[in-house]
């Protein structure tokens, strides 16, 4: 028990949990924003590949952090408007477009990356984003570092938060997001016309796909290998469940799944006998445990997977 | 007067279908004009025109003078127009508040602003006496509420022109009165409606004016004080319909008796002690306001549900286990009451779904194959007897019309030669000539020996098929009347509960 005690006291324990969280909060916003205008896009995984690869190729060829942060949004939009074109206007089956686009988008980064850096023994890097020391209050004991002492893209990912759930809840426009979730025939009646706001929003939340991919090489590992995500987009999909589609508790899933992470990382360093898969499984098990108490409770958008046509019941 | 709405000249084809030919009608302030026709008239898509879902090939719409620009809904609704469809186009898990809102704001503006929305709806409630709490879900409401939301959005969007599709297509009848009541008052404000119907009896109470379309064609305009259901139920159907008469029953043996039913509510209203006796060559109808138990009192029959206690007995035999498959296999027919929902699997082809209920007999599957060509064929023979047009034996059943999905679901029921038939609200929703055809068959069935259990909410359909008539209220019947001393007094008190009063000579039979 005191080995558990001394982990939670530790200060990296909580530090962690945050930076852990940051890919996680760009992706499950992403995803609850296609899925809140009925569309599922499964090419997450293979969106946050590329944004990773896009972000880190800018900056290693001289562009800034920031700069690499928005050609892998604009990259991740690319991703998605090929994701929205199949699957809104021509209706194709979402799972099946979503797993193309995965499989395509990271072997399409891969690929870049090896055209771009051909032949390397160990991965070049680039210079990451620092810590930052908001309001000079880094140094505070504890709170300091967890609060006050993170890169500048984990506080963009929790702005996003609060800004998409005051767009959603407190705008026309996610009025009109939500009802092409729920009832795009309502929103056409309406004059708004569902297809284009559907195609919109599955640009925006590509982008933030991306990002979240680009947080990994910018930020985390500081070089780009192509099995990085490591299957952070499918995470983020079964949070926005989790998270019954809104932006706050998707929030507390990010962090709730990046604390078990962060845990069991320290765990395995100090428990002997136990093999260490067992704790690589643990936050998956978790998170499979949290989302079937919550899932039962969630209110799915009604129109989610269903294509628009007009004139068509 | 002012002519407030002008179509001039409107022709729309679907490839090679033409659903309106050179249609004009006008709408002036204050009226209430009913556009009638049978199913496929192309009323719907001359209303879609209007609105801006459809683009006409020909001709124009005017509002006020205006011509509005075709194929554009925005346009219609800021020039006051409103739609309120037949399916209602609500978001179950938003509140009535979002659903009335909704595009109704620049899409860019920061801040939706609710207060102001609250207090503008809160007005119209008041104005119109349509009452309905704004932050309800819509899931959590009725039928006739959701309608009233679909009515409220319409005039929260300034609409001073209304078109209402099948308005009463969901409502039960007092919910349907009390939709008409309320759309008569509007008109005394200012406002003009038009709303599509092929009901003769609601376009006759509730309109003003009367346009017949037949086959895409304007085929006659009419005020409802110069005209008659005889007449309009012609120019409808473009020939004279007359719904089938009743022979004399000759009465057999007892087919089907309840023996005080039994079944407290499971998502349908109670039965609390139900007996009667259903003879061969007759049919029984039962009356009644929907919800007082006749959807469980047809469940029950077909074997959906068991009851409590009490018993069931076919031809004396009392029913043990009270399945699907062995009410089929006692002989029992069944016309469902929601066609899409219980009656067909929409998806699936014509001859899957009229093969269904039966796979397991030897005639349609042997040793766990579907014998694909007697299931079809036997289909075939359904389509040919009953007269089922609009798809294949390979369709899907979806592509149906209503009244030939209902002939379809007829000849399933009827081609197993049942010795009792439970049909619960066969004509819902159908136009006249499927009506006609329907009735003709539930006749036949009589005529054959079969004992007819008539569950129905329109009085004019039990009066014209049953020989004897009880009233359903509160999950009891009332005695029995003969049909031939009923009147629609008498069946509104039965209705009503005032058994006494409105059968002094009521015998039990």
């Amino acid at each position: 028990m005191s080995v558990i005690f001394d982990i939670l006291a530790a200060v990296g324990l909580w530090e962690a949990v945050l930076r852990i969280a940051t890919p996680l909060i760009f992706g499950t916003l992403g995803v609850l924003l296609c899925e809140r205008v009925g569309v599922l896009n499964l090419g997450i995984e293979g969106i946050m590949t590329f944004g990773a690869m896009v972000g880190w190729l800018t900056v290693y060829s001289g562009g800034d952090l920031w700069t690499g942060m928005a050609a892998a949004a604009l990259g991740g939009a690319a991703f998605g408007l090929l994701h929205a074109i199949l699957t809104v206007p021509l209706g194709l089956s979402q799972h099946v477009t979503g797993l193309g686009i995965t499989l395509f988008a990271s072997s399409f980064a891969y690929y870049v990356f090896r055209l771009a850096v051909p032949v390397a023994t160990s991965p070049p890097t680039v210079e990451p984003f620092r810590p930052l020391d908001v309001f000079g209050l880094a140094d505070l004991p504890v709170v300091g570092p967890v609060l006050f002492g993170q890169t500048a893209p984990t506080y963009l990912a929790l702005a996003l938060v609060v800004v998409l759930a005051w767009v959603i809840y407190r705008t026309p426009l996610g009025l009109a997001l939500r009802m092409a979730g729920e009832n795009p025939h309502a929103l056409d009646a309406q004059g708004v016309d569902p297809i284009r706001l559907r195609i919109w929003a599955i640009m925006a939340g590509s982008a933030l796909m991306a990002m979240g991919g680009a947080f990994l090489t910018l930020a985390a590992f500081n070089s780009f290998f192509p099995t990085m995500v490591q299957g952070r987009g499918w995470i983020c999909v079964a949070l926005v469940v989790f998270a019954s589609w809104r932006p706050g508790r998707a929030l507390l899933g990010a962090l709730l799944f990046a604390f078990f992470d962060a845990f069991q990382l320290r765990l395995q360093t100090v428990v002997d006998g136990v093999p260490y898969q067992l704790f690589l499984m643990a936050p998956y098990l978790l998170s499979i445990l949290a989302l079937i108490v919550m899932a039962r409770r969630a209110r799915v958008p009604q129109a989610l997977m269903q294509p628009y046509r007009r004139g068509e019941r | 007067m002012t002519r407030v709405l002008e179509l001039r000249g409107i022709t729309k084809r679907f490839g090679a279908v033409t659903a309106n030919e050179d249609v004009s009608l006008h709408l002036d302030q204050g009226e209430i004009v009913a556009l009638l026709g049978e199913n496929g008239a192309g009323k719907t898509t001359l209303m879609s025109i209007l609105f801006g879902h459809y683009t006409a090939d020909a001709g124009t719409v005017r509002v006020d003078g205006a011509e509005l620009p075709p194929g554009r809904s925005r346009a219609a609704i800021q020039a006051g127009v409103g739609m309120v469809h037949q399916h209602f186009a609500l978001a179950p898990n938003l509140s009535v508040l979002d659903n009335i809102v909704t595009g109704t704001e620049p899409l860019w503006r920061p801040v939706s602003r609710r207060s102001a929305a609250r207090a503008k709806l809160a007005g119209l409630m008041d104005r119109f006496g349509l009452t309905v709490d704004p932050d309800a879900l819509v899931a959590d409401l009725s039928v006739g509420e959701c309608q009233r939301v679909e009515i409220l959005k319409a005039l929260y969007n300034d609409a001073r022109i209304l078109i209402l599709d099948e308005p009463t297509a969901v409502l039960t009848t007092q919910e349907a009165e009390r939709l008409f009541a309320t759309l008569r008052e509007m008109t005394g404000q200012g406002l003009s409606l038009i709303f599509i119907s092929h009901k003769l009896n609601e376009v006759m109470a509730a309109a003003d004016r009367v346009v017949v379309l037949r086959g895409g064609r304007v085929v006659a305009e009419r005020a409802t004080e110069a005209t008659s259901k005889d007449e309009l139920a012609e120019l409808m159907v473009g020939r004279r319909v007359e719904r089938p008469r009743r022979p004399p029953a000759t009465p057999g043996a007892v087919v089907l008796e309840a023996r005080d039913l039994r079944l407290s509510g499971r998502g349908g209203a109670s039965l609390n002690g139900v007996s009667f006796v259903l003879r061969s060559g007759e049919t029984l109808g039962i009356i009644g306001v929907s919800g007082n138990g006749q959807t469980t009192l047809a469940g029950l029959v077909s074997g959906l549900h068991a009851p409590d206690s009490g018993a069931l007995l076919v031809k004396g035999r009392e029913i043990t286990r009270h399945t699907v498959p062995d009410a089929i296999a006692a002989g029992i027919g069944r016309i469902p009451e929601d066609r899409h929902a219980e009656g067909t699997i929409g998806d699936l082809s014509l001859w899957e779904n009229a093969v269904l209920e039966r796979i397991w007999s030897p005639e349609f599957s042997r040793r766990g194959l579907v014998r694909r060509r007697a299931a079809r064929a036997a289909t075939a023979e359904i389509i040919k007897g009953y007269d089922v047009r609009g798809a294949g034996v390979d369709s899907r059943i979806r592509l149906l019309s209503g009244g030939n999905m209902q002939k379809l679901i007829l000849g399933r029921a009827l081609s197993a030669d049942p010795d009792i038939l439970v049909a619960a609200q066969p004509s819902r929703g159908l136009d006249e000539g499927a009506i006609a055809a329907v009735h003709a068959r539930l006749l036949e069935a009589r005529a054959r020996g079969a004992g007819v259990l008539l569950i129905s909410e329109d009085l004019d359909e039990v009066l014209a098929l049953s020989d004897r008539v009880r009233a359903i209220v509160g999950g009891r019947l009332s005695p029995a009347i003969p049909s031939d001393d009923a009147d629609a007094r008498r069946l509104g008190l039965m209705m009503a509960g005032d058994w006494a009063e409105a059968g002094e000579d009521a015998h039990a039979v």
